[in-house]
């Protein structure tokens, strides 16, 4: 049953890639289990998130910690990934990239050839990220946060989240609705916008120079944090990813 | 994360490849794109070779997309790629033509290809 090749934005049978495609980007959503990844590569994935089984190395078991994860008995862990066709033959991928200590090795392979890193935080966990954090800035990925607001977080100013998160005064942090696609790519967004500030300040002026929307988007997450936190009450409770 | 099946596949990866744990060419990254040549798969081909010609079905698919599919490993994969392309059924490309970085165009591309998604 070979399908017959397709021109349209789609293959014929939505998994196949079409001939158009030129160029394949990848994104990495990085936080740790239960932030809210999956459920933000499902709000802008054509394609049913997909995942790969991974195999951690044996020298990272001896640390791992299972805490809250009783039903794992071996050292695997899957890792999601997306998929969106943009225009212009683009493809842009989204893996799902869990960010605990032990998949160091693993993030390695992962994060080869990623544009940059959506980090994603829960404010009632902020403590959980820090991992992540580390491990992203050890990879030199440029990267952005996104809180992802559950109806039970508690109100933090942005530069309480920003000194918690200890970030830099370039780095991006916007309020993300993982669940609701707008809200997902307005947080790609930021950081693709900040990937191209970056690229704008890396003329001989040098890198540091600080992206000026920045200012904007801090601002702009206060104001969303607040009517967020009443437009969830009467919504769903997010969905926290599944195990 | 998503839930993995329970239990463990009945085949451990590794024999997949007939014990090969490592691709012997050709950098090989998850979003490398794998084009299967058209027709059946010949006679005698290997099982897990024989699967991923199969699931390319004369298409395209990325490494990562062909691994979960067939619920492999990536690094199996990798393998078997290898393996169909030095057989010449299957062609190998890199998710970016190497005279596309770096991509400042290729980043506002994206920004604008995400502008569009909004609805």
């Amino acid at each position: 049953m070979a399908s017959a090749p397709s021109s349209s934005s789609t293959s014929a049978d939505g998994l196949h890639l079409p001939d158009t495609t030129r160029e394949l980007v990848k994104i990495l959503v990085a936080g740790p289990f239960g932030v809210g990844k999956t459920t933000l590569i499902d709000s802008v994935s054509e394609i049913r998130p997909l995942h790969t089984e991974e195999h951690l190395s044996e020298a990272s078991v001896a640390v791992d910690d299972l805490a809250g994860v009783r039903e794992k008995t071996t050292t695997t862990v899957a890792i999601d990934f997306g998929r969106i066709s943009l225009e212009a033959g683009i493809v842009l991928y989204l893996f799902g990239t869990p960010g605990q200590e032990r998949f160091r090795s693993l993030w390695a392979d992962i994060a080869h050839g990623a544009l940059g890193a959506l980090v994603l935080v829960d404010t009632r966990r902020i403590d959980d990220s820090f991992d992540v954090l580390g491990l992203v800035e050890e990879s030199g990925l440029p990267y952005a946060v996104a809180l992802n607001t559950f109806p039970d977080s508690r109100q933090y100013t942005v530069e309480q989240l920003r000194g918690s998160l200890d970030l830099e005064p370039g780095t991006p942090m916007v309020v993300c609705d993982a669940r609701d696609t707008n809200s997902s790519v307005d947080a790609l967004l930021a950081l693709v916008q900040n990937l191209l500030a970056g690229q704008a300040a890396d003329g001989p002026a040098g890198a540091g120079a600080v992206p000026e929307a920045v200012p904007e988007a801090a601002t702009e997450a206060t104001t969303e944090t607040e009517a967020l936190a009443g437009a969830v009450e009467s919504g769903a409770a997010p969905t926290p990813e599944a195990r | 994360m998503t839930g993995r099946r329970s239990g463990r596949p009945l085949v451990p990866a590794y024999l997949s490849t007939g014990g090969v744990a490592r691709p012997r060419h050709t950098e090989l990254e998850r979003l490398s794109l794998l084009t299967g040549g058209a027709g059946p798969a010949p006679d005698g081909l290997p099982a897990a070779r024989h699967a991923l010609y199969d699931v390319l079905d004369g298409g395209t698919l990325t490494l990562v997309e062909a691994a979960a599919l067939l619920e492999l490993p990536v690094s199996a994969v990798r393998v078997l790629a290898a393996e169909l392309a030095e057989q010449g059924l299957v062609s190998l490309r890199p998710p970016v033509p190497p005279a596309a970085l770096p991509a400042s165009d290729l980043l506002k591309r994206v920004a604008d290809g995400l502008r569009a998604l909004k609805q």
